[in-house]
């Protein structure tokens, strides 16, 4: 259970998950944030009103109107519970791609193989480094892009470049 | 002996906070801090802030120390750095400080204690083994001096603290073996400890130190796991070998100052041990004139600290009839609506028990 071991379980992850339906049109965000915290950079950095104005308690748990959300990323580097990630189960036949704040240095390169990791930093497989975004945006939170095979698309949720 | 108008005891989040609201108003201030450079542990804190823009959500601690020491160089404020508040004399309301070798007297018309808080410690035997530290340390070493404390780490606690300080550890390369809490659940937020997670790092709850060993230094930890009524269970134990062990159990308000100053003080472990009894509109103590702020009112996040100190900030320069256009009230009405946003949620729950017993 998400309290005890910060992991969170499948029960949390149901509640978060995009619809199939929506997964198949192209890239979208997934926010693993299951706790009422005082928080609100995600609906102030989203461009396209895709996340629920916190207007009555900016402890809610933001809601995401996946219909709008057009996965972006730009709300990636701007949740301070680094809790947003963003899935694209389009990406190719085999490969979902997804988006993750990395604020670890060396940053990967672009077409590194690196090891993918899921919620409890295991190695669930390789992951194909397609994008890494360090900008004056991203304010030192790092985004990278990554390919992994599709079925890992909602598993892997890190990534570690090995030795 | 200088008299200004307002005089500001620390200058971290809560202080730097209270001297720009004062300074907003009209006041005179004087800021003095016992460090070289303003901020206090915003200095050390690399992670991004919650809460929401008016508290700097997004922004990392760092950044947000320089944006305040930058809005506050817009105003006429006193700075004195390397300066210890050593009293607070009751009788005329002198303040005494030492700096740089000398002792000086100020007698402010108001003064506003912002001087935080400090780390608990945890007993065990051998808790004075070298490479046993407080998390704030282990901070100020990687963050601010650049060197890593050791080499394998056992956290203990998983409050905020202990999970963000983790989660630099393994950003400075330092290998993080485990965290643990005797609480029976993550105190911290949940996006922190997924975070820990999620770079294999494991956290036990229930589980308590039994025992450092080492010959000169830190060796290893035992640890045992605990019952629901938090007794140790025989035969539970296991070993972790660390050259360093980070204690991170919680803070308790510096609040020598308002004891001497003869405020009125009150129990109440939800704030963090002994806290002054005020006027939760103003933030003025029993003592007249004397305000507070921060985590030495009771410990909580720098967010509301930040709040806290403007809501001092105001209240003092009101106090001494600067109302700059008659913006007081809406100002302070802001602050409260804040403060009351940000503990209004589950996480803020011990704080609302603590301040109603405060206020009871």
């Amino acid at each position: 259970m998400l309290e005890k071991t910060g992991v969170a379980t499948q029960k949390d992850l149901e509640k978060v998950m995009p619809s199939k339906e929506r997964l198949k049109k192209g890239p979208v965000a997934v926010i693993e944030c299951f706790q009422r915290i005082p928080c609100n950079p995600c609906y102030t950095s989203c461009k396209v009103g895709a996340i629920k104005e916190l207007v009555e308690d900016i402890n809610d748990i933001p809601e995401l109107d996946e219909d709008k959300c057009i996965g972006c990323g730009l709300c990636v580097s701007k949740c301070p519970g680094l809790a947003i990630f963003i899935v694209d189960e389009t990406y190719s036949k085999d490969e979902a791609k997804i988006m993750l704040p990395y604020e670890f240095l060396p940053l990967p390169e672009e077409g590194q193989i690196v090891d993918a990791l899921n919620r409890e930093g295991k190695v669930v497989g390789k992951a194909r480094v397609l994008q890494v975004k360090n900008g004056k945006y991203e304010d030192k939170t790092p985004v990278i892009s990554i390919a992994v095979p599709k079925r890992l698309s909602m598993e892997v949720r890190n990534i570690r470049l090995g030795d | 002996m200088k008299k200004p108008e307002i005089a500001v005891i620390g200058g971290g989040p809560a202080g730097l906070s209270a001297a720009i609201a004062a300074s907003e108003l009209g006041a005179r201030v004087t800021l003095i801090d016992r460090n070289s450079r303003l901020g206090g542990q915003l200095v050390k804190q690399t992670h991004m802030f919650f809460g929401s823009e008016k508290q700097y959500a997004s922004i990392r601690g760092i950044d947000i120390a320089a944006i305040l020491e930058e809005t506050m160089n817009n105003y006429d404020v006193e700075v004195m750095l390397d300066a210890t508040v050593l009293g607070y004399y009751q009788e005329d309301g002198v303040i005494t400080i030492e700096q740089n070798d000398k002792y000086i007297k100020l007698k402010p018309q108001r003064t506003i204690v912002a001087t935080g808080a400090s780390e608990k410690v945890l007993a065990f035997p051998n808790n004075d083994l070298p490479g046993i530290y407080g998390a704030g340390a282990v901070q100020t070493l990687m963050n601010q001096y650049g060197v890593i404390p050791g080499n394998d780490v056992l956290m203990v606690g998983a409050g905020n603290i202990g999970l963000i300080v983790s989660y630099q550890l393994r950003q400075a390369g330092v290998n993080v073996k485990a965290i643990i809490d005797a609480a029976p659940r993550i105190g911290g937020y949940l996006v922190h400890a997924s975070k820990v997670r999620r770079l294999g790092i494991p956290i036990y709850t229930s589980t308590t130190v039994k025992e450092a060993v080492g010959d000169q230094t830190l060796e290893k930890v035992v640890l045992w796991k605990l019952d629901e009524s938090w007794n140790p269970i025989e035969g539970t134990e296991w070993e972790v070998d660390v050259d360093v062990m980070c204690i991170s159990v919680g803070l308790s308000p510096l609040a020598e100052l308002l004891w001497q100053a003869g405020c009125e003080m009150k129990y109440i472990p939800e704030l963090g041990g002994h806290v002054p009894l005020r006027d939760e509109l103003t933030l003025e103590t029993t003592v007249k004139g004397l305000y507070v702020a921060g985590d030495v009112a009771g410990v909580e996040e720098a967010s509301s600290a930040m709040v806290e100190g403007r809501l001092a900030g105001l209240s003092a320069a009101k106090s001494l009839g600067y109302d700059k256009d008659g913006i007081y009230e809406a100002l302070k009405k802001d602050c409260l609506k804040q403060l009351n946003d940000l503990r209004s949620g589950p996480v803020g729950e011990k704080i609302r028990q603590g301040l109603k017993k405060l206020a009871g």
